[in-house]
């Protein structure tokens, strides 16, 4: 770290600390001395729970990111708002249709949106959530599943949202209709599962639990290998 | 372009050899080099490492000294905690809410108990939400269970609970079709046939994902079935600290604490899951980790207090592949899938060095050997040592913008560091990912303590001493639902007698009597990552 030494000033919750210019906002809180409990969780950018709203001395904008994956600025005002659940409905999965109209019943504000691409620009993953939420208005399940498949559902666009749609929602209600209903189902894997079930393979299991080590290297050793 | 000029030169001597090991690959190892190179590198062998712990069922055992300091840790309550007020009481208590948590509590509720989840941190913020190469499961016809089994047993050294394996392997299909029926989107063919690839270790493709977001896809989808489900409960925040027994000597709940207002409370359950995890916080030998936050060995601990016995707590499993620069991201992984779908890795003179796709313990220790022996690795300018994965040879072998496709998760974490890995190659080095051992348990989930349950990585003897990529999701999953479902059986008939913790009396007795004075409380809950002043 010695040549990485410049420090930095940063203000946490209103207090100025000057922290090392490589660290990321979740390092730079903890370097300050804080021991994190809320905001914090994988530390790899795939939970969610790090959402971040911050500013820069001298500029209006809001900006946004995740605490774990992002590194410190020069006078970057930081204030972690901890997630808050947005609205969301209770379904039971088997018994929807994967048509638009279950959408829109599960979701009826859903078509309050506005299109005004607030949600885009907060984002931490940069989809294009505004673009996710005009396919769910058309009912397009599959487009929205796709669009919406890297979301960590950090909960950002949802806070930021003037007409208080809960975007991050109605997107996983998409992929499991999705997933569930549209998505080719996989006959390969049926099969499998009933041979599974119908004993099939019972035999061949009980034979290689009671083999030794030996024999289970030899048989190891003469495993041929898929191209 | 976050890379100083030096590696940027250095980058040009693997991109001169790529083309001419695009048509070559590295011959794999014979089990006998496998085994020499794990003895002379893999972190398990260090003597200096390990140690042997010195109070309970397992006393005399060696492991990992940083593991061996909380297992011989002072409970943080005393046996006079007054537990003749429950904050409520429930049937099966599950403790823990990454993808074994949530499995067992939808089994447990479908099974007719009730079901009540706590969790430290958030519900779903948790290892499994990480997890991004796939999940096996033999599927195809050219696949069997019985050869996912030898590749498992064969991966974990042949040391591997056989019943354990079993399980793991039988259910495996059932697993993904369950998921499936959930809605989770796997990486599928338009005519329905999954897209599987290898892993290291398995001789059949049957690596399934949902590109490089296989375990947060999983997890969301399970986190999402949990919350339809509103009886129910999660309680988030809020950490188990010490298992409670009562005269019987059977488990009748647990002490949690509140993270935030430090209440400690008693909740009375007929039985109780440890979906806790693993342990990679503790940063065995100074390791960086790829673990969630919370992974500090909770689980371990608080079985081993009220006497489970422990298995394979000697052998953790180093990721091989790292991310080593940029600092920031240090210790992130870099997932399997990047070698599975051709990138290799290179020593700093573009030559391979290693077969691409050895079991983890092994291609891990080949890296190690790699700079310190050989002295053929990169330094990066914080003096990490590392090799080069060479990702562009992806989109060659593959197809133009499979990286983006296949990996969108990583190639984000690098592109926050502006470094296009489709175009030039990442630097990686081992980073501590996974605990190998855990608590025992048979294939049902029962420890040798009545109600006590397990699920997921706070559970040892599946994978043995080493566990192949893709068998930890399915893991989780696997032991998720017979931990439930064991769990909603055995509350049927439970005949709870009176809670007290006269363990705890015992364990405070055991470690006076061996001259432990250390002030140390466990779990320890969360690293300290404050600066030390």
């Amino acid at each position: 770290m010695a040549e990485r030494a410049e420090l930095i000033p940063v203000y946490i919750m209103g207090k100025r600390y000057d922290v090392p210019a490589s660290l990321t906002i979740m390092k730079a809180m903890e370097w300050a001395g804080y021991t994190l409990v809320r905001g914090v969780g994988c530390r790899g950018g795939f939970c969610g729970a790090c959402s971040t709203v911050y500013r820069i001395k001298e500029d209006p904008k809001l900006y946004f990111g995740l605490a774990c994956q992002t590194v410190v600025k020069p006078e970057m005002y930081l204030g972690q708002i901890p997630f808050f659940p947005a609205a969301r409905a209770s379904y039971d999965i088997t018994r929807l249709e994967p048509v638009a109209s279950t959408l829109f019943q599960i979701y009826p504000e859903l078509l309050r949106c506005l299109g005004c691409g607030t949600c885009t620009k907060a984002c931490p993953q940069e989809l294009n959530v505004k673009g996710y939420m005009a396919a769910a208005m058309r009912g397009d399940i599959e487009a929205v599943a796709n669009m919406s498949f890297d979301c960590i559902m950090c909960g950002l666009c949802a806070a930021r949202c003037p007409a208080e749609e809960p975007q991050y929602n109605i997107a996983i209600l998409a992929r499991r209709l999705y997933g569930r209903y549209l998505a080719p189902r996989s006959e390969h894997l049926q099969q499998r599962v009933d041979e599974i079930q119908a004993g099939h393979y019972n035999n061949e299991l009980v034979e290689l639990k009671s083999l030794d080590v030996e024999a289970l290297k030899t048989q190891y050793k003469a495993r041929q290998i898929e191209a | 372009m976050t890379y100083t000029p030096e590696m940027l030169e250095m980058i040009k001597v693997v991109e001169a050899s790529r083309q001419r090991r695009l048509k070559e690959t590295f011959p794999a190892m014979s089990m006998e080099e496998r085994e020499r190179v794990l003895k002379g590198f893999h972190p398990d062998y260090i003597q200096e490492g390990m140690r042997p712990i010195r109070v309970g069922v397992c006393k005399g055992d060696r492991t990992p000294n940083e593991l061996a300091d909380v297992l011989e840790g002072r409970p943080l309550i005393s046996p006079d905690f007054d537990l003749s007020q429950p904050e409520f009481e429930t049937d099966v208590l599950v403790v823990g809410g990454g993808g074994a948590g949530a499995s067992a509590a939808l089994l447990a509720k479908e099974n007719g108990a009730k079901v009540t989840i706590v969790t430290k941190l958030r519900f779903g913020d948790a290892n499994t939400m990480m997890a991004q190469g796939g999940i096996q499961a033999a599927d195809r016809p050219e696949d069997s269970p019985a050869i996912h089994y030898l590749d498992v047993i064969g991966g974990g050294h042949f040391t591997n609970v056989p019943d354990l394996v079993e399980a793991l392997v039988m259910d495996a299909p059932i697993v993904i079709k369950w998921l499936e029926e959930l809605g989770v989107m796997f990486d599928k063919t338009p005519d329905g046939l999954m897209m599987e690839e290898h892993g290291g270790g398995t001789s059949r493709k049957r690596m399934h994902s949902a590109r490089d977001y296989s375990g947060a896809e999983i997890m969301r989808t399970l986190r999402d079935e949990v919350r339809n489900r509103p009886d129910i409960e999660v309680i988030e925040f809020c950490a188990a600290i010490e298992l409670v027994l009562d005269d019987q000597g059977q488990v009748a709940g647990v002490v949690l604490l509140n993270m935030e207002t430090n209440h400690y409370f008693y909740v009375k359950a007929k039985s109780v899951i440890l979906s806790t995890g693993g342990s990679g916080r503790l940063h065995y030998q100074e390791f960086p980790t790829t673990n969630h936050y919370g992974a500090t060995g909770d689980g371990i601990v608080m079985a081993y207090r009220v006497g489970a016995q422990l298995a394979f707590l000697d052998t953790m499993q180093y990721h091989p592949t790292g991310a080593a620069y940029p600092e920031q991201i240090l210790g992130l992984l870099v997932t399997e899938k990047v070698r599975g779908l051709g990138a290799q890795p290179v020593n700093v003179k573009g030559e391979q060095f290693v077969y691409p796709l050895e079991p983890r313990d092994v291609e891990s220790a080949a890296f190690i050997r790699e700079c310190r022996e050989r002295k053929l690795g990169v330094v990066t300018p914080t003096l990490q040592p590392c090799v080069w994965l060479d990702t562009p040879m992806i989109d060659l072998i593959q197809g133009p913008g499979t990286i983006e496709k296949a990996l969108p998760a990583m190639v984000r974490q690098y592109k926050r560091f502006d470094i296009d890995m489709a175009k030039i190659p990442i630097l990686v080095y081992p980073t501590l990912h996974y605990q190998n051992g855990g608590v025992q348990m048979d294939a049902n989930c029962h420890t040798n303590v009545p109600g006590l349950f397990l699920a997921g990585e706070v559970a040892g003897g599946i994978h043995g001493r080493n566990r192949l990529m893709g068998n930890s999701l399915l893991d989780v999953c696997v032991f998720g639902r017979r931990a439930g479902l064991s769990a909603a059986e055995y509350q049927k008939t439970a005949k709870p007698g009176s809670p007290n913790l006269e363990h705890v009396s015992t364990w405070n007795r055991e470690m006076d009597e061996a001259g432990l004075n250390g002030a140390l409380q466990s779990p320890v809950l969360l690293p300290k990552y404050t600066r030390q002043s």
